[in-house]
């Protein structure tokens, strides 16, 4: 047994805790450089639900979301953008800009039933977000004109989760 | 001594990757001279810089209070070089869970590039006394109401009303700066504001 533990005493312990830390402090950079791009840069989202039904599908699309835009304040009206949802903030939703600040919108206040329009006008450092799908979309119309803080970013492009499922395929294979 | 041959392997394969990786690193420094100081200081620098900015993003972040809306609790001050230094945690930022009383720091309703800082008074669902009326209103869903320590000079909800929890990006939960105050931040809840209802 003494010679197991002088074998034991023999490694080099000091290197292997240098060459794991090293190994450690690796995959936390990497770790640190997706999040940084991620929340600073670009990133993805997969959108689901009918509210942006002619343009964006109701199974599921796969959207690239441009972060650098929304913080620098060039999101203007017809963008479509990732906001925080005003209703319950751990939920992300894809809405439409319509109008900026200043702007006066004129909505339907129930599409399916009436004729019923209305004016507002948007106050300072708001915006008026609504879905595409005017039937089946909850948003200013119902809650109002939301802060620009809630933008988290800006839509600049689209593929269907069909078309990334196959182009991921074909790379597999 | 079963365990021997199979710890015996290890000693024997891991040094050579190490030492061979040391030789990897040492040559170019030694071939390139500065440029290749420079950089690795580059590389290093941008390192901190993501390591930083994600711990600043994600769990703590330090910043600096001005103004005078929160005067009895922070020091009033102009410029923010004599401000108070605040730490602020993120990570209630998953669960977007608070308390009455929790210091919060959000951007404002009508310009998202400034950042406030004051005391959280109704949590969403709750029923609230308007203050100086004898009105009670109610906070919507995903909302709060956030109110400045010192009333005579703070522009709050009582201005623009509940603001949505979206636009919080942290809570106050220390004291970096002034030597004399460095600790926890002591909560204080305001008292007769939510009704019971």
């Amino acid at each position: 047994m003494s010679g197991f533990a002088r074998r034991l005493a023999g490694f080099p312990w000091r290197e292997f805790a240098a060459d794991a830390f090293s190994r450690v402090f690796l995959i936390a950079q990497a770790v640190c450089a997706v999040h940084v791009v991620n929340a600073h840069v670009c990133s993805l989202a997969v959108v689901t639900g009918p509210s942006m039904l002619p343009s964006m599908n109701l199974a599921g699309d796969v959207v690239a979301v441009d972060r650098v835009s929304a913080r620098l304040g060039r999101v203007a009206s017809g963008d479509a953008v990732l906001l925080i949802s005003p209703e319950d903030p751990r939920k992300p939703v894809v809405k439409r800009v319509l109008g900026m600040e200043g702007d006066a919108v004129t909505f339907l206040v129930d599409p399916g039933n009436s004729d019923e329009s209305r004016t507002v006008v948007v106050p300072q450092g708001h915006v008026w977000v609504q879905g595409d799908n005017i039937y089946a979309s909850r948003d200013s119309r119902h809650f109002g004109p939301i802060p620009y803080g809630l933008i988290t970013g800006k839509v600049f492009c689209r593929s269907s989760m069909a078309m990334v499922c196959l182009v991921s395929l074909t790379l597999n294979f | 001594m079963g365990l021997g041959p199979t710890k015996q392997q290890p000693s024997e394969s891991f040094p050579p990757p190490q030492s061979k990786r040391r030789r990897q690193c040492q040559s170019p420094a030694l071939d390139m001279g500065t440029r290749n100081h420079l950089w690795l200081g580059a590389k290093r620098i941008l390192t901190c810089y993501l390591v930083g900015l994600t711990i600043s993003d994600r769990y703590a972040t330090i910043v600096s209070v001005t103004g005078d809306s929160m005067h009895p609790t922070f020091t009033a001050a102009s410029s923010s070089l004599r401000g108070d230094v605040v730490l602020a945690e993120r990570s209630c930022l998953e669960k977007y869970q608070f308390s009455h009383g929790d210091i919060v720091m959000f951007k404002c309703p009508s310009d998202h590039r400034e950042l406030f800082v004051k005391r959280l008074i109704a949590l969403p669902g709750e029923w609230m006394f308007l203050p100086g009326s004898h009105d009670i209103i109610k906070i919507p869903e995903g909302h709060c109401w956030v109110e400045g320590d010192n009333a005579a000079s703070s522009w709050d909800s009582r201005s623009f009303g509940p603001i949505p929890l979206g636009l919080i990006k942290g809570r106050v939960t220390h004291f970096i700066w002034p030597p004399s105050k460095i600790g926890r931040l002591d909560t204080k809840i305001p008292e007769n504001r939510i009704s019971p209802v």
